[in-house]
């Protein structure tokens, strides 16, 4: 793998597999009584997050102390970016305290990718933007995985407001190097211009997108975005879009459904499918920290590379 | 003070020229053009082989920063990469701070143009009262003070009523209204244009629409009034669709396309640097059909003017996300270039016709001396290098920032000197040129 991770668009899909194999790995780790390696004794980790996240921040955090790195967080209200300190002078002044890696989390897009210039840290992108969030992809893909052995050939349907997602852009690189079948479908105002072009089918019926379906992926609806007049209410937005039981009887009866969150029960899923028997919600979660110790541990490769030596 | 330029190729379409001429310059004002003239006591420049001897080059729309953000550009900075990319003239636009809305903004510019004493400075005025949209800005006043033309140039007039009122009044005084074409609330909080690769990248995206729909709106009220509107920075091919249909009903429109819209496109916000700030601009880089079509336009004659809306803006302010950078990039230095090795080598445009977008249509359409070098007329000549071999090179360049996309391009084609009044006020040591 290269020094840091941006994106699924740098990856490969060996390198995505040795994410995914290493992760099983990892996986047992937080099984044992003693949730602890020491494979990452003496790294240093900063969790930068300009932009709230729990389940994000919460999972990094986990799966840096299962491996013993010496991790820290730096929350920063996103009011100061503007008043205060530059991303680049800040990132300069963490740099100069040396640490291994830094994962950040940015509302703005390509955030990592300023930082990957400038940083001589490893960066992993935890969420930039509109952009990519590549950590969740690998964790969808090693769920994915866990319930249907094989991601090639199945037809997977992403619902929901595509052009804001950061998980959509990140699934759809990955899932397509990995030779699935991907529809997206959301309202025509919520899909990101020439998203054809990365290989991807769209359609706004939601009966198209998930009919004989292996796998269903709802997308939060931010409501802010309500402002935009992307569409007309929410309640409608439920009716046209929303994932109901009546539509998961058009999957594949061994359908998986699948939300990055945090959801907003009735707008996207009814609250039945999300707690219903398709859903593997909660286990993402639980991968999230297994994969995150999976790419921790690969972009660290000098440990390995020490150890070899 | 007599100089005679002696054996370069002059290019000169204002006055159907196209050969070997002499030019004889004196007191600051071309004295004779003929063959073989003799140097009869004046100071002989030799034009080396293969070089060209044209009217100076005027960039008419230019952000010289003066007064309110010199630490990006002054007129003097400004107005020296003006002269060393060929420009014997500018016109600024009027959003420094505070707007150039009133006379005594437009003195100070002008006073800051005479001391610098490099390039001539013709100031743009703002359309409204600090470029508020609101009411009109002293106009007659500006054309009193300096000013040449007038817009709100960063954003469009910004209602159709204001933009017909515009018109009407400026065509008293025969100044075009310059606009800057974006339908704001289509562009909104955008970034780059819309389309794959905004898409892919999660920028925001700024539809061509957004241009061409204000670029239709204007076209219309020009037809309405009678007045001259200019479309700055062309980007997309609808606006220049929009320009054609102006120009076959007899619009009184004219356009001018930047060198960044005609050489690159939104790829460059992918790679080589994915997220550069350097290519970031407004309008942004659009689609290759895009800036085919703007290569389109300038060979068919569609398209007016080149310029480069030199934006300058400090290294701190552009090395940010993307999303908080400010848009646009420098062009004076890198226009001449441009222009030679995408346009003219590449058999686009004759080099008459080169002329024609970088001096002749630019003088004729601010009303400004120049793009002539008939008898009588000020002594601004570009003798430029056709072959010279140039390599970009952004940190040695004499605007104070270096916010440039170009930085380490190689390219055919350059400058070999800049006279403005008859005073050789840049002079490449790169070049065979002695003087």
């Amino acid at each position: 793998m290269k020094k840091d991770l941006l994106g699924i668009a740098d990856l490969t899909p060996d390198d995505i597999y040795r994410v995914l194999e290493t992760a099983d790995a990892m996986r047992e780790i937080g099984q044992r009584p003693i949730k602890k390696v020491p494979t990452l004794r003496g790294k240093t980790v900063v969790n930068l997050f300009y932009e709230p996240s729990t389940r994000t921040r919460t999972s990094f955090e986990i799966a840096e102390k299962r491996l013993s790195a010496d991790t820290l967080n730096v929350a920063v209200a996103a009011s100061s970016v503007l008043k205060g300190e530059s991303l680049v002078d800040t990132a300069m002044n963490l740099e100069a305290m040396s640490p291994d890696m830094i994962v950040l989390r940015h509302a703005s897009s390509g955030a990592c990718h300023l930082l990957s210039r400038i940083c001589k840290s490893r960066i992993i992108n935890a969420g930039d933007g509109m952009h990519e969030h590549p950590t969740q992809a690998l964790l969808d893909a090693f769920t994915i995985k866990d319930h249907k052995k094989e991601i090639a050939g199945l037809k997977i349907a992403i619902v929901g407001d595509l052009l804001h997602s950061r998980v959509l852009r990140s699934n759809a690189l990955l899932l397509t190097k990995l030779g699935a079948e991907l529809w997206v479908c959301g309202p025509p105002t919520l899909v990101p211009p020439g998203i054809e072009c990365l290989g991807v089918r769209v359609t706004t019926s939601v009966d198209e997108a998930v009919r004989d379906a292996d796998v269903i992926m709802m997308l939060r609806i931010q409501q802010e975005r309500m402002q935009g007049a992307f569409f007309p209410s929410l309640r409608e937005y439920f009716n046209v879009f929303g994932m109901t039981a009546e539509r998961v009887r058009l999957a594949k009866r061994d359908v998986i459904i699948m939300h990055p969150g945090p959801m907003n029960r009735g707008v996207e899923i009814a609250s039945d499918v999300a707690d219903g028997p398709y859903s593997v919600i909660l286990e993402q979660v639980a991968n999230g920290v297994a994969v995150r110790m999976a790419v921790l541990y690969l972009l660290a490769g000098g440990v390995e590379d020490e150890a070899a030596a | 003070m007599k100089r005679l330029l002696k054996g370069g190729r002059l290019v000169d379409p204002a006055n159907g020229r196209d050969g070997m001429f002499d030019v004889l310059i004196d007191d600051g004002r071309i004295a004779r053009v003929g063959r073989d003239l003799p140097a009869d006591g004046a100071a002989v420049v030799d034009i080396p082989s293969g070089y060209i001897v044209c009217p100076g080059l005027i960039d008419m729309h230019v952000h010289l920063r003066e007064p309110g953000q010199e630490h990006k550009e002054t007129v003097a900075t400004g107005t020296a990469a003006a002269v060393a990319g060929g420009f014997t003239a500018v016109a600024c636009m009027p959003n420094t701070t505070p707007v150039n809305d009133n006379a005594g903004v437009t003195e100070y510019m002008l006073k800051k143009a005479a001391d610098a004493n490099l390039a001539r400075v013709y100031p743009i005025g703002a359309v409204s009262r600090g470029q508020k949209g609101e009411q009109l800005a002293d106009i007659a006043e500006l054309k009193r003070a300096g000013c040449v033309a007038i817009t709100d140039d960063g954003r469009p007039v910004a209602t159709a009523l204001l933009m017909r009122r515009a018109l009407e009044y400026a065509s008293m005084f025969d100044m075009p209204v310059i606009e800057h074409c974006e339908e704001q609330t289509l562009k909104g909080d955008g970034v780059a244009h819309e389309g794959f690769q905004a898409s892919s990248l999660g920028l925001r995206g700024i539809p061509s629409e957004a241009e061409s729909i204000m670029a239709l709106r204007d076209i219309s009220l020009s037809s309405l009034t009678g007045g001259a509107v200019h479309i700055a920075h062309m980007s997309a091919r609808q606006t220049l669709a929009a320009v054609r249909f102006g120009k076959s009903t007899g619009a009184r429109v004219t356009c001018e396309v930047t060198p960044h819209h005609f050489v690159l496109t939104d790829a460059m916000l992918a790679a080589p640097i994915p997220y550069d700030t350097n290519a970031k601009m407004n309008p942004p880089l659009r689609e290759t059909a895009d800036r085919d079509a703007m290569l389109a336009g300038l060979a068919d004659g569609s398209i007016d003017v080149i310029a480069t809306d030199h934006a300058p803006h400090a290294a701190d302010e552009k090395q940010v996300e993307f999303d908080h950078a400010p848009f646009g990039i420098t062009g004076l230095e890198t226009a001449v270039s441009l222009c030679f090795d995408r346009l003219v080598h590449t058999g686009v445009v004759s080099l008459p016709r080169l002329v024609e977008l970088l001096s002749m249509n630019p003088a004729r359409i601010i009303n400004v001396a120049g793009g002539s070098l008939a008898e009588g007329a000020p002594a601004d000549v570009t003798i430029l290098a056709p072959d010279l071999t140039v390599t970009v090179v952004a940190s040695r360049m004499k605007s104070k920032s270096k916010n440039t996309p170009f930085d380490g391009w190689n390219l055919r084609g350059g400058v070999a000197a800049t006279i403005v009044g008859g005073r050789i006020v840049y002079i490449n040591s790169e070049t065979a040129l002695q003087a």
